[in-house]
């Protein structure tokens, strides 16, 4: 338990590294977010509406769902169920982190937590695996995609026709992109080759049979039961 | 119950989101500081974190259009073969731009 201990520590100079080392990705998180301030822009939101938006919530995709569903009202409870739903794996990321987040105190425990969103938990969680320290890249990581975010929110609201369809250049991609190429970081044996087919198989049976939405917890809680079943050997 | 867009409603609304994520970002945290972690809960959890990407990525590669799939092999072989997260994206956004700009 103590290595979990010595990875858990946090200081501005981790944190400034983690900022810097997200920095690249973060450009096209702008660009997501540009994407996101025109949309918003051209559904009728205020341009003050949508700042804050972006800032507030701080999950894209939910924050699309949402200019889905806007008309002159919004329905609270399908607003609710949808934000909870694409947001749901947040959940499970707390969980994954918490083995190092619980040698903090609560008040940076749960600070650290605001900042979490996939790109900055999925390195993160590839460098306690490789028993690194990341517990900057969690906290200075946010931080650069949150400021690129809202950087990429401003300049959609004001300049986004700019960017006519970012599908059409593959910017719809770049996170995806990077989640598999930090899948295929990991370690590689049976095991978790097995784990895989496990959560991907039942992800796929989820997004095609379930409610919308629910394929990603579906998806992470079958792998992590196979996880929990078949355990690592030794310790 | 429905919420209006229109004067104050628009706040309620980004609120009402910002509350329904916090908890998400918070939640999954403070449940487990409630489960004793013993070896069995470590493996669940680790295995969980490596399952939560292949989760999201399987119904990409699957419903995508032929440039999302396209773009997920090229990072995949790029990373396979350089072991570097950059280069692999950028073959991967490449790749589909290019995709979608031929066919």
């Amino acid at each position: 338990m103590d290595t979990y201990a010595a990875q858990a520590q946090l200081d501005r100079q981790d944190t400034w590294l983690g900022f810097k080392q997200l920095l690249p990705l973060s450009f096209f998180v702008a660009a997501f977010g540009l994407a996101f301030g025109l949309a918003a822009h051209q559904t009728g939101l205020s341009d003050t509406s949508i700042v804050l938006m972006s800032a507030a919530v701080f999950a894209g995709t939910s924050q699309f769902a949402a200019l889905d569903i806007w008309g002159l009202q919004v329905p609270l409870v399908p607003l609710m169920i949808t934000t909870f739903a694409i947001n749901a794996r947040h959940l499970l990321m707390g969980a994954t982190l918490y083995p190092w987040l619980r040698h903090l105190p609560p008040a940076k425990r749960y600070g650290i937590m605001l900042f979490a969103s996939d790109a900055n938990w999925a390195l993160a969680m590839q460098q306690f695996h490789k028993g690194e320290r990341a517990l900057g890249i969690l906290l200075g990581g946010g931080m650069a995609i949150w400021s690129f975010w809202m950087v990429g929110t401003w300049l959609g609201i004001r300049f986004g026709s700019a960017i006519e369809d970012p599908v059409s250049i593959g910017l719809d991609m770049v996170l995806g992109c990077f989640l598999l190429a930090m899948a295929l970081g990991a370690r590689k044996d049976l095991r978790t080759l097995a784990i895989w087919i496990v959560a991907g198989v039942t992800s796929m049976a989820a997004y095609w049979w379930l409610p919308e939405n629910s394929h990603v917890v579906v998806g992470a809680l079958a792998g992590g039961a196979l996880g929990a079943i078949w355990m690592e050997k030794g310790e | 119950m429905m919420l209006d867009t229109a004067g104050n409603g628009t706040l309620i609304i980004i609120a009402v989101m910002a509350v329904v994520t916090l908890f998400t970002r918070l939640g999954g945290v403070l449940v487990m500081s409630f489960i004793p972690i013993n070896r069995r809960v470590q493996n669940f959890i680790s295995a969980m974190s490596g399952s939560v990407l292949i989760a999201i990525l399987t119904p990409q590669a699957v419903n995508g259009d032929g440039g999302a799939r396209a773009a997920l092999l090229a990072t995949g072989l790029v990373m396979l073969v350089l072991k570097k997260p950059l280069p692999a994206i950028a073959a991967g956004v490449l790749t589909a731009a290019l995709w979608r700009q031929m066919l």
